[in-house]
């Protein structure tokens, strides 16, 4: 577990997101401290995908800041926005390798595209990185050829290719048995033990949640319910938390009231 | 009719929003084309010499064989009529005139379009499903970039290219077609094709071309970046890139063949 004494890595200040009329995030508040597992857990529909599109910056928010490393990236723009985005890494969903070149090259293309390092060295680098998630003489098959968890791996291989300091996840181990889910897990916590690496996972599954989260930060219809260590949202008295920690299915008689409120607009 | 003034207004702005989005994807390109790898940010050359030789190269057997029928159609065609004037000697101008002008520019466009222009909004839609575009951004490489400016290089050169070896070829087709069915001597072909090629047909065959290869790729990308929900959005977005671009061809053409009457 990290110290209080870690200064924050990503500070997140109010940030409010809105689709149309639909307010998706409602002044999410939080920090990220450097080098620890920060798990943004939540439902379906509770906006921790908007969120996570909001920090790497794939989406601007109607309000509110996100400051990375101190400074704001909300704000930023062109060139300083690709430098910072250099010392961030992002794990899809999806794994999102691009499927018409090899797993090599998709582990080299940032090298290659940022650096002017040689193409042998290049061809080194991949080959460590792809080893390092235990991908070994793979860098030649294309990714159609990868089954679910390698590809995973494979992404987060490439989202390891410049060194970042911070790392995305989202929803690293879902679609995977839970055998190469667990494997994941594993992997998510041997990147941050070994390179002191701050990262940032999104999921909605709490055997992972318990497997590597050093601070958890619950989400409900886009704000924030509750913050701090596992333990201390397990002793948490807020009614949703304790729901989703217990795996309660909500109460299906008040569901069928509402959703026949929400049909005919009576009360 | 206010509900009808009303959908005209939000068909309006609909369409205000495409045409500024198309734009800005405009913009981005050209300046990715022109003025980044003036600063040095480079431009990925390897890339535009493979999609070169995909568009227009490998585009090659299929124009080939298409213009050289409709070569051979136009030349038996027009005999019909010149026949009757004793005139199948005019066969070969009108063959040459008809193949630089319009039909060969024209074929060769609708061809990559098919071809190419569909491939071009079904890989990108396709990598925008599969959060690829995403990644790329989350990468710091600009999609305009890496996947756009390629793309529009070498389809802005290999229209007017092969639309060069589609004339040649459509010429052809009408000797062949002359010879062996009207009965035309092969000198006279000959003689009568150099003597009605003009600087300006191929001129105004080519310039149109390369508005065909600018609306191809424009409409191919501004399509695949539309793609949304899954498969059936790809689906959806290629076939309407494919009929965009024939609409958008055939307009341009229609604006350059006004323009050029009065010239």
């Amino acid at each position: 577990m990290m110290t209080d004494t870690h200064e924050p890595i990503i500070e997140v200040e109010n940030l409010v997101v809105r689709y149309g009329e639909h307010t998706v995030l409602d002044g999410v508040t939080f920090q990220v401290r450097r080098g620890e597992v920060f798990v943004i857990l939540g439902g379906s529909g509770s906006g921790k995908t908007t969120l996570l599109r909001n920090l790497v910056g794939l989406m601007r928010p109607d309000s509110g800041r996100i400051l990375i490393k101190g400074e704001d990236f909300t704000s930023m723009n062109g060139d300083d926005r690709i430098e910072l985005r250099k010392k961030i890494g992002m794990c899809f969903q999806g794994s999102a390798l691009l499927n018409s070149i090899s797993v090599g090259e998709n582990v080299a293309l940032p090298l290659r595209e940022h650096t002017k390092l040689e193409d042998s060295t290049i061809e080194i680098m991949t080959k460590i990185k792809l080893e390092l998630v235990g991908l070994g003489g793979v860098e030649d098959y294309l990714p159609s050829e990868l089954s679910g968890g390698m590809k995973k791996r494979a992404g987060i291989a490439r989202a390891m290719a410049m060194d970042p300091e911070i790392i995305f996840y989202d929803e690293p181990s879902a679609g995977l048995d839970p055998i190469v889910g667990a494997g994941i897990d594993v992997l998510i916590r041997k990147m941050q033990e070994t390179f002191q690496l701050s990262s940032v996972v999104v999921t909605h599954e709490m055997e992972s949640v318990k497997a590597i989260a050093d601070t958890v930060c619950m989400l409900q219809g886009g704000r924030v319910v509750g913050i701090g260590s596992l333990e201390e949202l397990e002793r948490a008295d807020h009614p949703y938390i304790q729901q989703f920690f217990a795996r309660r299915p909500y109460d299906e008689e008040a569901e069928d009231s509402a959703y026949a409120r929400a049909l005919t607009g009576l009360d | 009719m206010i509900a009808v003034v009303g959908r005209l207004g939000r068909w309006a702005l609909n369409q205000l929003a495409v045409g500024v989005q198309v734009s800005v994807l405009m913009v981005d390109t050209m300046s990715w084309l022109v003025i980044a790898p003036l600063r040095g940010k480079g431009f990925r050359f390897r890339s535009a010499v493979e999609h070169f030789v995909e568009f227009g190269v490998r585009s090659l057997p299929i124009v080939g064989m298409i213009c050289f029928l409709v070569g051979v159609i136009i030349a038996l065609q027009s005999s019909y009529t010149l026949d009757k004037w004793g005139a199948n000697r005019f066969i070969a101008a009108l063959v040459a005139v008809s193949a630089m002008r319009e039909m060969a520019p024209l074929m060769t466009a609708v061809l990559i379009t098919g071809r190419s222009g569909s491939a071009i909004t079904a890989e990108i839609g396709t990598m925008k499903v599969g959060e690829e575009i995403d990644a790329l951004k989350v990468m710091g490489l600009n999609p305009i970039k890496y996947l756009v400016a390629p793309k529009f290089a070498a389809m802005v050169l290999a229209v007017p290219c092969v639309t060069v070896i589609a004339i040649f070829i459509m010429i052809l087709g009408g000797l062949t077609a002359s010879v062996l069915v009207v009965g035309v001597d092969s000198r006279v072909y000959l003689d009568m094709t150099l003597q009605s090629l003009a600087e300006k047909d191929l001129v105004l065959g080519l310039v149109k071309s390369v508005f065909f290869g600018i609306a191809i790729c424009w409409v191919g990308v501004y399509r695949g970046l539309q793609v949304e929900g899954g498969a059936e959005g790809v689906g959806r977005q290629t076939t309407s890139s494919v009929v965009t671009s024939i609409f958008l061809i055939i307009l341009i053409d229609l604006v350059f063949t006004v323009l050029f009457y009065f010239v």
